[in-house]
């Protein structure tokens, strides 16, 4: 079973490698992972689809905790969410087929984002079942290249996983920005 | 006030009261190397190679329960310290370890001597930083000495390029240290504390595994009045050992690959077992889908991943054990188990020969331990990995916690020479033996020097076989007597102490055991004693890898072996 799994991270140099190499170490199956900012300063979100029993993504879940820069985990998948997904496709697809890419494209609420005379890029913004029938769907137009973000998904409602516990500015400097190149000239030292 | 890199690690290591520091020099960590005499509050102890100053770290650690403190150059220096690492997170010891890198200017551009070992360390450490300012080096030691040693302690690995360490700074001592990430357990949930203490005033075959987190926790008095209130057998993991006095009435010794025939048996004829912090491994459990799966597991951690990991709790406890406990203690009731522990005590008398000392006349490593034990019960008692080990974990009879110091998890053959100095500098003015197989003996001899230099004054036994002991038993059990690259010509371990002016002893018979270990330990510096044991020994009982404790193989029966 396919299991959302939100992680809150400090975010801070080597914490994606931290979280990959975790996965790799314990053997545990990533579908996607998709990082990005959140709406905390200094904090980023991974969402991570996971493929696996109840009890691997227990272990997921409290492996992820053990990390000192995953700040807060949550399972996504036992709560009501938004779910969604944003694909690019580039297809073949001279004048004559373009009327049946674009209707295609009407039936699955997606957009064309580019033309030429020879392809076109479509892009979808929904759950993973819906785009993959898009894809399959476009395939036999042939498809020239083809993107996908993994997911990213949302509590609906109230509720929200957000991190509850700000940090000073010091702190959060120290957090966030510790590890980095410092900018400017830095002097030559010889060996 | 402004002061060098140098200057901020050496004051943030003093404000941590670190007092010695196992390192070696390296182009990258000249600027810090520089200062030390600035700062003779830390005591630098210049070791022979790295992966000796993380063990001697470990060993520090092991033997005292505080941090202890390894330092390495860039490059080929780090890499050195890795095993060590990987050791000491295997293990949950408390430890520090810090490196040099090249400038911040050179990182990345693959320059002499760089590694990315914080790449490297990454999954071999609680948690691991690189340093790009003088003002976080102050900062960082704070938290990174807090990650260590709470919670589920374990290393943590400060890379710091050279110029930083050149930079200047103010020196700023954070008051606290805050990790929004990082908040380890405490008291335990009292709902499955209450849940726990309903299971075990009902039951009727009990038992306790006493892991290392009794040791880590330093609670062992805790463990003790549990285990006396309920009236349950103690039972210990190696790195357990220690957690309660072995001559307790209560205490049965160690479980698993080696453990006692009666230990396994009650293991996996309990009703209800607590593990107290344990982390349920292989070596001490068996074939986990036949590790008494009747049994009710309640099983109490400061680390939740370790619940369910290996086998299913039915009551996970989340906490510190030194608070869980005395939370446990009050909830359940007084209670005695005599029946029960007669039928481990029957199983005992019955399965003796399994573990008996060689009565006959052979040197045999069983009897030697038995007797530094017998002889010098307070000593520290450091290990390599292998036969001699095992021996050790069942016949040294073991008073206080922090007194074995071993490489349980890692299995680090190589592990004693060093860590035996390491014990022996946390413990100055006290015996530190240090039980050597030859094998793992010359892996890092180089660290006699060390020794000598540092006035430690280690009482090594080593147990020549002229075997890799413990591989050479698997190849005649399990691989039809072929042995293969098992047999070791070994040096003149007299002569070799004698290059380095370390005195030494050789034993060949068993009438000359007490004789050595009252000489060795009557000499004021380190000694080597070369006992030529037994070739051939088999340690037993035996659970064949992947099998479950109830199939727990006993020595073959010989009347002349009696247990003492």
């Amino acid at each position: 079973m396919k299991h959302t799994v939100v992680a809150l991270v400090e975010d801070r140099p080597g914490v994606l490698n931290r979280v990959a190499s975790l996965f790799r170490r314990r053997g545990f199956n990533i579908d996607s992972l998709a990082v990005g900012t959140t709406e905390e300063q200094g904090i980023s979100r991974m969402t991570i689809v996971v493929d696996g029993g109840d009890g691997i993504v227990e272990q997921v879940e409290k492996q992820l905790y053990k990390l000192i820069d995953v700040v807060k985990v949550s399972d996504l998948t036992k709560e009501e969410a938004v779910i969604r997904e944003l694909v690019l496709v580039k297809v073949r697809c001279n004048r004559d087929q373009r009327r049946d890419v674009l209707d295609l494209v009407d039936i699955f609420r997606a957009q064309a984002v580019d033309v030429s005379p020879n392809s076109m890029i479509i892009q979808s913004v929904a759950d993973e079942d819906r785009n993959d029938a898009l894809i399959e769907n476009l395939r036999p137009f042939g498809i020239r290249e083809l993107t996908r973000t993994g997911r990213v998904a949302m509590v609906r409602g109230a509720k929200t996983t957000a991190v509850h516990e700000t940090e000073s500015g010091e702190l959060q400097r120290f957090h966030s920005e510790s590890g980095r190149l410092p900018e400017g000239e830095l002097p030559f030292v010889s060996d | 006030m402004k002061m060098s890199g140098a200057d901020i690690v050496l004051e943030s290591l003093k404000r941590l009261g670190v007092d010695v520091v196992f390192g070696y020099p390296g182009g990258v960590v000249l600027p810090l190397y520089d200062r030390l005499p600035a700062h003779p509050e830390v005591r630098h102890i210049l070791v022979r190679h790295e992966q000796g100053g993380g063990h001697m770290a470990e060993g520090y650690a092991k033997a005292s329960g505080r941090l202890g403190v390894a330092l390495a150059t860039s490059g080929p220096g780090a890499t050195n310290l890795v095993t060590a690492i990987q050791d000491a997170m295997m293990d949950s010891l408390p430890t520090l370890f810090i490196t040099g890198n090249v400038a911040r200017n050179l990182l990345g551009k693959d320059g002499f001597q760089e590694a990315d070992i914080t790449g490297i360390t990454m999954p071999a450490v609680k948690h691991n930083y690189l340093v790009m300012r003088a003002e976080d080096i102050a900062y960082t030691f704070a938290e990174g000495a807090y990650i260590a040693t709470t919670g589920r302690p374990g290393p943590v690995h400060i890379d710091i390029p050279k110029d930083v360490f050149i930079d200047e700074a103010e020196f700023v001592w954070p008051e606290k240290v805050s990790i929004r990430g990082y908040k380890p357990a405490t008291t335990g949930h009292p709902g499955q504390v209450k849940k726990a203490a309903e299971i075990i005033d009902a039951a009727e075959r009990p038992i306790i595994i006493g892991g290392h987190g009794v040791v880590l926790g330093n609670a062992h008095e805790e463990l003790r009045r549990f285990a006396e209130k309920t009236g349950i057998p103690v039972l210990n993991t190696l790195l357990g050992l220690g957690s309660i006095p072995r001559d307790h009435v209560l205490s049965y010794g160690m479980l698993g690959m080696h453990g006692s025939y009666e230990a396994n048996h009650a293991a996996s004829n309990a009703d209800v077992i607590i593990g107290i912090g344990n982390r349920m491994d292989d070596r001490a459990l068996g074939r986990f889908a036949d590790f008494n799966p009747t049994a009710k597991l309640i099983h109490i951690d400061v680390d939740p991943a370790e619940h369910n990991k290996n086998v299913t709790a039915h009551v996970p406890i989340v906490g510190d054990v030194k608070l869980v406990l005395p939370q446990l203690i009050e909830a359940v009731r007084q209670n005695s188990h005599v029946d029960w522990l007669h039928w481990i005590d029957d199983l005992r008398q019955a399965h003796g020969h399994s573990m008996a000392i060689p009565s006959g006349p052979e040197l045999s490593v069983q009897y030697i331990v038995r007797r530094i034990s017998e002889m010098s019960p307070d000593a520290t008692v450091v290990t390599g990995v292998g036969q001699h080990q095992m021996w050790a974990a069942q016949h040294m009879k073991f008073t206080r916690p922090h007194q074995l110091v071993t490489s349980g998890g890692l299995g680090t053959m190589g592990f004693e020479v060093p860590a035996a100095l390491g014990a022996q500098v946390a413990r100055p003015g006290e015996t530190v033996w240090a039980i050597c197989g030859d094998g793992g003996f010359q892996m890092t001899l180089q660290e006699l020097a060390t020794m000598v230099d540092a006035r430690t004054p280690v009482k090594m036994a080593i147990m020549n076989n002229g075997y890799l002991g413990m591989v050479r038993q698997w190849q005649e059990l399990f691989y039809q007597d072929n042995y293969v690259s098992v047999a070791m010509t070994q040096p003149d371990f007299l002569k070799l102490a004698d290059a380095y002016g370390i005195h030494a002893i050789r034993v060949t018979e068993k009438e000359q055991v007490d004789e050595a270990i009252r000489e060795a330990e009557g000499h004021a510096g380190p000694v080597i004693v070369d006992f030529q044991v037994q070739a051939e020994g088999n340690v037993w009982p035996m659970v064949p890898a992947g099998a479950a404790l109830k199939e727990t193989v006993e020595a073959p029966r010989d009347a002349s072996e009696v247990r003492s």
